[in-house]
């Protein structure tokens, strides 16, 4: 009998301590999960008192439409500017200041600052501060241009180029971080690597980077490509601040068209569907991000 | 001799120009947020103003919500954080040093949970929110981040490298579990606590998407939110304010940053995990 409760009082500690977060989790992300997937079906709109059963539908009008196939191109092609473009920039500033910490680390450290500088400020008031330097007549930028004999442009109201100038402030807010991710890979490899290089023949700086660092930074590179990836999928805030998806939908994203269907127009089925298709996207890639990181470990 | 020199040269010249890009919006704003308004509505530019305006700060901070939006930033912060800590980190002990039989369970549904962007769940919490009628409360905006698989995960990672001797000593001392939690084992992963707390409050203080969705009262704005009521409100005649505001709203997250690099640094880049 004595044995059964104190059983039963270790089974009550567990609850109390574990009960909570569980049922949270439970109830704030695994149940929304299943109803969005149920909802991404129906026609429901935020309001309404009844649904229909509309299958496949929402997910015909979005991969269908002009609309729907916008939003989901102009995810891609910001993803696919900005992980090259961020992942390069920011190995070699980790390259340059890795090296400058030899000779220059006052210096280094505060570059490593300044570059970090974006991950760390308010995205939102940065686009506010972005939306002055790019004022077509009051801006930086245009005034520059001008005075290097340019044609000055209306980067966030041109349709052909709102999409990159986006892009250049993603790459702007991410290159630090992946800075940071890289300088922890360089100072992981060990300099035995590069005496050996030197031996076998490879000393100039070139060849030392392509036997040795490239190689051994492999598993950062990977690690920092899906990280990188996965946050330009989810770019939201610099949308909804500087553009609104506009002009006549040039940067509509998923994240974006989801907030603008469900929460504006209140189609809650559609946006559902919007979700579940960038859940989608993101799921490949935490899986490829899973493998990734399991490579990692057997690495070292 | 003469190549080396040279190649530092450029890797620094390189270097400097990529820094001065990053710092343009800073700079930008700084110099717009102590300018006369006739001098940034001039056709001449210049980075510095012919004298310093502070009344654009005064203006901010006096005749508008920014000391408002910065209040709610506060509350919504620290709730959060707190929730997540008093979830999170019993939770995590249960995990890392207690045997029970739904033990793989729960850290399967960590695991998962980990998986799941906030953005998938927004829709249904919304629908629950609304019916439950508190949508436009503080509460709306500091529940659903309550459960962080994120940080059962990086807390359980901490609990599990502490010896399991302690925990058997201070039980054998007669202290319930409780009380190991919160007088044992959270005082000896508050390195791991500091960087989730950097991490939680740099993600919510700069969020914008759940309070787009989950307020409309601008009494309950919070940074980012409050300064688009502000840029929106005062339509492109009130900038030297408005680039006020903004730098009042990212001054606390850059100075923190400054004042304490190595930890930020360590606390954002564990987020890659997330």
């Amino acid at each position: 009998m004595r044995r059964l409760s104190i059983a039963r009082r270790e089974a009550l500690t567990t609850l109390w301590l574990a009960g909570p977060a569980t049922l949270a989790m439970v109830l704030f992300i695994f149940l929304p999960v299943a109803i969005v997937a149920l909802l991404s079906f129906t026609d429901y709109q935020f309001g309404a008192t009844t649904l229909n059963w509309t299958g496949l539908e929402n997910y015909q009008r979005l991969l269908g439409s002009t609309l729907g196939q916008r939003a989901i191109t102009n995810t891609l092609l910001y993803v696919a500017i900005v992980i090259p473009a961020s992942v390069a920039l920011g190995l070699l500033v980790a390259l340059g200041l890795h090296r400058m910490t030899g000779w220059a680390p006052g210096l280094a450290h505060a570059l490593r600052a300044v570059y970090f500088l974006p991950v760390a400020a308010t995205l939102v008031a940065m686009s506010v501060a972005w939306q002055m330097v790019l004022h077509p007549s009051l801006g930086v930028v245009n005034h520059v241009l001008a005075a290097l004999g340019g044609e000055p442009r209306n980067w966030l109201s041109d349709r052909g180029l709102v999409l990159y100038t986006l892009a250049v402030i993603g790459i702007w807010q991410t290159v630090g971080y992946n800075m940071v991710l890289f300088l922890a890979g360089l100072v992981a490899i060990p300099p035995e690597l590069y005496d050996a290089a030197e031996v076998d023949g490879a000393g100039g700086g070139w060849s030392r980077f392509w036997t040795v660092t490239w190689p051994m930074l492999g598993p950062t590179t990977l690690f920092v490509l899906v990280v990188t990836a996965t946050n330009a999928f989810r770019v939201f805030e610099t949308v909804a601040t500087l553009t609104r998806g506009g002009p006549a939908f040039a940067s509509d994203t998923l994240v974006y068209a989801l907030y603008r269907e469900g929460f504006v127009y209140f189609k809650a089925g559609y946006a559902s569907a919007i979700t579940m298709v960038f859940f989608a996207f993101l799921l490949i890639l935490t899986f490829a991000q899973i493998r990734i990181v399991e490579k990692k470990v057997h690495y070292r | 001799m003469i190549r080396k020199f040279l190649g530092r040269a450029v890797s620094t010249t390189l270097l400097l120009v990529g820094a001065a890009a990053i710092l343009l919006p800073f700079v930008w704003m700084l110099s717009l947020s102590v300018k006369p308004r006739d001098e940034i509505f001039s056709t001449e530019i210049s980075l510095l103003p012919s004298r310093l305006e502070w009344r654009n700060f005064v203006v901010a901070l006096t005749s508008t919500d920014v000391p408002l939006f910065l209040w709610n930033g506060l509350v919504v912060v620290v709730g959060i954080l707190v929730f997540q800590l008093l979830f999170a980190v019993p939770c995590a002990y249960a995990l890392a040093q207690r045997t029970f039989r739904a033990r793989a369970l729960v850290f399967g549904l960590v695991l998962a949970g980990l998986l799941v962007p906030f953005h998938v769940t927004a829709i249904p919490i919304f629908l629950g929110f609304a019916q439950a009628g508190i949508l436009n409360t503080y509460w709306a905006l500091i529940l659903p981040f309550i459960p962080t698989a994120f940080g059962i995960f990086l807390f359980r990672q901490a609990i599990s490298q502490l010896p399991a001797e302690l925990f058997e000593a201070a039980r054998v001392d007669g202290l319930s579990e409780t009380a190991i939690v919160w007088r044992i084992t959270f005082p000896l992963v508050l390195p791991a606590a500091t960087a989730f707390a950097i991490f939680s409050v740099t993600a919510h203080w700069n969020d914008l998407f759940w309070p787009l969705i989950a307020t409309t009262d601008p009494q309950l704005a919070t940074p980012p939110r409050g300064i688009l009521y502000f840029r929106d409100e005062e339509s492109g005649d009130d900038v030297g304010p408005l680039m006020a505001a903004a730098l009042i709203i990212t001054a606390p997250l850059v100075i923190a940053f400054l004042l304490a690099q190595r930890k930020f640094t360590q606390g954002l880049a564990a987020s890659g995990l997330k």
